[in-house]
């Protein structure tokens, strides 16, 4: 089950962060990884970041950030 | 996308060149219903050698929340100054008395949400209704359901329950096997409620039962990657842990969801669809959190309700049959007109087979006869 | 964030104060003085044309005796107007495109509109100026109309039926039966664009997305395509069901068996990502601005440059190919070397996270 979806942090704010991937932006709750700070990659299930992503491999890992590159996106 | 080619490529030869060693036919599970879609969308099945077979667990919390559940909800849903929130997937299984869609189409106020805090919202901005959430999913959606109640705590809310449905996937795991029914050589394991409770958590399965956990992360190339690995480790009768999804799978996973899941639920005993009680397999509420559950405060008890006759989704969702063993798939059970779970989540082993498995005419001619009376009559 | 939780924007709480220069009431659907209203201050000046001013019960259409394609569809859509279009540019694209789609070039569009009381006039003419614009995109008129109201809660805003009458060239015939092992599947761009950002509006409104609907009237391109390419067999705009629905009925009604290369299906990275989060397949959903079109193998690369000759078919492709074996079925050859059955879908894709 669960489904789970990549995207970076945008920016901060209390216990809430809004993150984006190819442009889709969104609110989650950072309550379960307070620790997160812009720029950082996380996990999103059901409206919640539920894990900080190391950095590393980050593109072999999903399909949807093959194209972030040639979109400028960076990692 | 051509190092992606490259990766699946290998990891598919991987697989069926280890299979070619394999000292005898080999079957593993996957206890995620993410998984078993996955897979079935990107054809891994149909690259399988024939002495691998990869068969689904209880892994979809729609088809493994008991009947008695789901008819606790629609009750709830149909009573007046109720407002049910639901995440999507459960909108559609059908209980004695029609499903949650059926009851919003009666006049019940039912809502699809796609986030627990958006529960507490609706029940802070109006009042005057009894929001009730229904809470299902395994660890990865628990730790949202606490946060949530915490959340409702701290606003001193009134109106806020949740119906817990919650299920804990190691004790099914171990309910499984001890029961010996099932022969599988290996287990897939869920990385998203690896994120949660770590990698770890699995550690026993191998350690009790001498068999094969393999963490894998949900693209193509990564389920590949980890059916190669499980192939690999029966060839070399290797009873070991593997995390194949270290990018978000960590050895002891999120502390602070596995604390706040701890802070607010405790594990119970709990009926699984198929499996049956399954000891310490449920969360119930905390006692200082029982204001919050929809059992105590709307005095609902789960009613025993019996499965649809002729159903096996029990057996499916335990590997002890196929869907195409079950005499109501694809004839009397489909993805219109579902009479089991399996069938009615997308997540369901029996929908993923109507869906990306059937070939030949054989089935595609009963699909057609599903409407005529004289069918359903026969049955 | 409930789709239930909004009010269909357009629609005021019920204690607002209800004006009838501002609002629609029940008399404006009455056919009295006050429907006169509407039509001369709202409708004609926005979709006015000889044939429409006339105001007869019935617009007779000039045309030579040759064959005559008519359609129909309603239009439903929440909320009413989306990333990349409204309700007024589905109304006017749908029909437009699905007498294109059968080789027709359309003559004229009777428009019927089902109005919820109280709805704000602006809203209605900001609609109804979409009507037009993509009318004149498609180089098309509303000839004829009708405008109903009913009472508050009984309808979503506004509904649009939208008829469609076209003229059919007479050597053009594109039809399944027409279709032959060997033949080529192409698609015009990029799929699921529609579907998932009307979804993305109505489920997750906070959501801040870059989806855009690709909405749009492709009779031109259509009709370039069919004067420029011989060997074109078949058409149809995969809408609901999306592009499975399209091919899998092309399997059943021809008997034969069809691939599809899932490589060269196009799924743009920002809809693939709002699919994951709603857990749907690109595959299933719907589409308004694309077509799928079966050619002979020697016409296909014509196909593609005529389509890439147009706005609306940049990215076209080819996506796969009709062979001969007699099972009914589409088979989808997927990125790791899979092979997979692809069905019709069931009805509403209904959102899960879990």
């Amino acid at each position: 089950m669960c489904l789970a979806v990549p995207a970076q942090v945008k920016s901060c704010d209390g216990n809430n962060a809004v993150v984006d991937l190819h442009g889709n932006r969104v609110r989650v709750s950072t309550v379960l990884v307070p620790e997160v700070k812009e720029g950082d990659w996380v996990l999103v299930h059901a409206g919640f970041a539920i894990q900080q992503l190391s950095a590393e491999d980050l593109k072999e890992t999903w399909a949807v950030l093959d194209d972030l590159e040639k979109k400028g996106g960076g990692l | 996308m051509t190092q992606r080619l490259a990766d699946s490529h290998a990891a598919i030869e991987r697989l069926l060149d280890a299979a070619k060693a394999l000292p005898k036919p080999a079957a593993f599970m996957e206890i995620c219903g993410t998984h078993t879609v996955a897979a079935f969308r990107c054809g891994l099945h149909s690259l399988m050698p024939a002495n691998v077979k990869l068969v689904s667990g209880p892994g979809c919390p729609v088809c493994v929340t008991s009947q008695g559940d789901i008819d606790m909800l629609i009750e709830l849903a149909q009573r007046p100054g109720v407002t049910l929130c639901t995440y999507g997937d459960m909108l559609r299984v059908t209980g004695a008395k029609g499903s949650l869609e059926e009851a919003r189409s009666g006049g019940a106020d039912v809502r699809v949400i796609y986030c627990s805090l958006d529960a507490v919202k609706l029940a802070a901005a109006e009042p005057k209704r009894n929001v009730v959430f229904a809470a299902v999913g395994f660890e990865t959606t628990t730790p949202a359901t606490a946060v949530a109640v915490l959340e409702a705590e701290r606003l001193g809310l009134t109106n806020f329950t949740a119906l817990v449905s919650h299920k804990r996937i190691l004790p099914a795991m171990r309910a499984l096997l001890d029961s010996k029914q099932v022969n599988v050589d290996g287990f897939m394991c869920p990385g998203h409620v690896s994120a949660i409770t770590g990698y770890a958590t699995f550690a026993t399965i191998v350690r009790r039962y001498k068999l094969p956990c393999v963490v894998a992360g949900f693209e193509d190339v990564q389920i590949a990657a980890a059916l190669a690995k499980l192939v690999e480790l029966a060839r070399d009768r290797k009873a070991s842990l593997e995390n194949l999804y270290p990018q978000v799978v960590s050895r002891w996973g999120n502390r602070r969801a596995q604390n706040l899941m701890r802070r607010v639920f405790r594990p119970v005993d709990a009926r699984w669809r198929g499996l049956g009680m399954i000891p310490d397999s449920g969360l119930a509420f905390r006692s200082r959190f029982s204001r919050f559950d929809a059992q105590s405060r709307y005095k609902i008890t789960p009613i025993d309700s019996p499965e649809p006759p002729g159903c096996r989704c029990g057996d499916v969702i335990t590997a002890r049959c196929t869907p195409a063993e079950c005499k109501l798939f694809a004839i009397a059970c489909t993805p219109v007109r579902p009479i089991g779970p399996c069938m009615v989540s997308s997540e369901g082993t029996c929908q993923a087979w109507f869906k990306y498995k059937r070939q030949g005419k054989s089935i595609a001619a009963s699909e057609d006869a599903v409407a005529t009376p004289s069918q359903e009559a026969r049955l | 964030m409930s789709n239930a939780m909004q009010e269909q924007p357009g629609t005021p709480p019920s204690a607002y104060r209800i004006d009838k220069s501002r609002h629609i009431v029940l008399a404006h659907g009455g056919g009295g003085q006050l429907t006169d209203e509407l039509i001369a201050h709202t409708l004609l000046p926005r979709l006015g044309n000889e044939s429409l001013g006339e105001l007869l019960d019935s617009s007779i259409v000039p045309g030579s005796a040759g064959r005559v394609a008519l359609t129909i569809d309603s239009y439903v859509v929440r909320p009413l107007s989306f990333p990349g279009g409204d309700i007024g540019r589905l109304a006017v694209s749908g029909t437009v495109n699905d007498l294109a789609v059968c080789g027709a070039e359309p003559m004229g569009l009777a428009l019927s509109l089902i109005l919820a009381e109280g709805l704000e006039r602006k809203v209605l003419e900001s609609v109804i100026d979409s009507v037009r614009a993509t009318a004149d995109e498609a180089g098309v008129k509303v000839i004829t109309g009708d405008t109903k109201v009913v009472g508050r809660g009984q309808a979503d805003g506004v509904y649009i039926t939208t008829a469609g009458v076209g003229s059919v060239n007479g050597k053009t015939r594109l039809h399944p039966d027409q279709i032959r092992p060997g033949d080529v599947v192409i698609v015009s761009g990029s799929i699921a664009d529609h579907g998932l950002a009307v979804m993305l509006a109505r489920e997750m409104p906070e959501v801040q997305s870059v989806l855009w609907s690709d909405v749009a009237p492709l009779n031109r391109m259509i009709a370039r395509l069919l004067e420029k390419v011989n060997g074109v067999v078949f058409m149809r705009d995969p809408t609901r069901g999306g592009l499975a629905c399209v091919v899998a009925d092309i399997a059943t009604r021809t008997g034969l068996h069809v691939v599809l290369e899932e490589l060269r299906i196009l799924v743009r990275p920002e809809t693939q990502h709002a699919a994951d989060m709603l857990g749907l397949d690109p595959l299933e959903v719907a589409n308004e601005g694309k077509v799928v079109v079966v050619t002979r193998p020697e016409a296909a690369e014509a196909a593609i440059a005529a389509l890439k000759e147009d706005a609306h078919g940049q990215d076209a492709r080819i996506i796969g190919r009709i062979e001969p074996e007699r099972d009914g079925l589409c088979e989808l050859h997927t990125v790791i070397g899979g092979r997979r059955i692809l069905q019709k879908p069931y009805g509403e894709q209904l959102p899960r996270i879990c």
